[in-house]
């Protein structure tokens, strides 16, 4: 219920869609609050997925991307029930992580 | 007998606005009738877009349009309300100081009665909507009222219209002065024209329902409220019906009225009545 990840894998013919969905800020460090005072910089730096313990995927990201970001990939292999797991860490050393199963 | 010309059509302007004179008190106070609004308003709907299903006029532009609809199932697969909906379910279930919590305000503990919003409190004479129902739940048990326009009020109304979804609507109009004229004023106002632009809220949810401005679809009045509260992309969160209504005016260059101020509430009591029998379909995602 707390996990900032959100993931769906679908694994079918050989290959498996991942798509996900995480729950950040992503404040790039140059937008004002309503203040008039700049909102520090909190950002994902590494996203990770990985499958039966090899990485499959890895995104370095940084103040571009958009809030709540939403990411989606395919990768060949896994099977329906295979654990694929997904952490994120961010510039100030926050990192959250997930295991989800594979569904087919 | 340029003259007697003269004096005829003098008489006869007399006539004619003698006439229009009669006729004007019958015209200036059509007793309001808003079940038979309700069903000339959905008739006008049923009408015009035959193959839209009455389940489905809560999906507002995802009904009439089909390129549009694939685009949102995509996003569906993951609601982008979900977040939002997890921390409103997190607050509900919050106790107070005083060992309260929301549940404790609302009948049948606050799940699934969204769709009885707004009502007409007829011992304050005054039209109730979800919003000024949570925050009057808040204050009463000491705790700050929220803003009505996103955040964690939006959050809260996420969660109980969720616990509705499917369940017509089902807002009513008690047969009682004050009522009748908080309904007057709410169809007045969605009927008005308005701002520089000089469009009422019919000329595009009526009028034009399902047809293109720039690169958006319409979305049809019928049901329009069943869908809050909503992500709204542009916003990037979510947020209320009364932040819309201020978006709303804003965008035919009108001067916005504050948030939950009488005539927004009055016009949600209106198009909420309109929308009787349509499910919820809340929290909504739209563009």
């Amino acid at each position: 219920m707390s996990s900032t990840i959100r993931v769906r894998a679908v694994a079918s013919g050989g290959t498996t869609v991942v798509q996900a969905l995480i729950n950040h800020p992503m404040d790039s460090g140059f937008v004002k609050n309503s203040k008039g005072k700049l909102i520090p910089p909190h950002y994902i730096e590494v996203l990770t997925f990985e499958h039966a313990g090899k990485k499959v995927f890895t995104a370095f990201w940084g103040p571009a991307v958009s809030k709540d970001p939403y990411i989606k990939f395919t990768f060949k292999g896994g099977a329906k029930g295979d654990d694929l797991k997904i952490s994120w860490v961010d510039n100030l050393g926050k990192h959250d992580s997930l295991t989800a199963k594979l569904v087919g | 007998m340029f003259h007697s010309r003269l004096r005829a059509a003098a008489l006869l302007a007399g006539m004619l606005g003698a006439m229009v004179l009669a006729q004007a008190p019958a015209r200036a106070a059509p007793a309001p009738n808003p079940e038979a609004d309700r069903l000339a308003f959905q008739a006008y709907f049923r009408k015009n877009y035959p193959a839209v299903k009455n389940s489905d006029w809560g999906n507002g532009p995802y009904a009439l349009n089909a390129g549009m609809r694939k685009q949102w199932e995509a996003i569906m697969q993951f609601p982008p309300y979900e977040f939002a909906l997890a921390a409103g379910e997190k607050e509900f279930n919050r106790k107070f100081a005083n060992g309260r919590s929301y549940a404790d305000c609302f009948p049948n503990k606050g799940i699934g009665i969204r769709q009885n919003y707004p009502y007409f409190d007829t011992k304050t004479g005054e039209v109730v909507t979800l919003g000024i129902a949570i925050n009057r739940c808040r204050v009463a048990n000491g705790e700050k009222p929220l803003g009505y326009k996103k955040g964690l009020l939006a959050a809260i109304e996420t969660y109980m219209a969720h616990t509705s979804r499917g369940k017509p609507f089902d807002i009513k109009v008690p047969n009682d002065p004050r009522a009748l004229a908080a309904y007057e004023a709410g169809k007045k106002f969605f009927y008005s024209r308005r701002g520089q632009l000089n469009f009422s809220c019919a000329s595009c949810h009526v009028q034009k329902a399902g047809h293109r401005l720039r690169g958006d679809i319409l979305a049809p009045a019928l049901g329009i409220m069943a869908a809050f509260p909503i992500y709204r992309s542009k916003w990037g969160e979510m947020g209320t019906i009364q932040w819309r209504f201020v978006g709303c005016n804003k965008q035919v260059r009108s001067v916005p009225f504050k948030p939950q101020s009488k005539i927004y509430r009055d016009l949600e009591y209106f198009l909420s009545y309109m929308s009787n029998g349509v499910p919820i379909t809340g929290p909504g995602a739209r563009p």
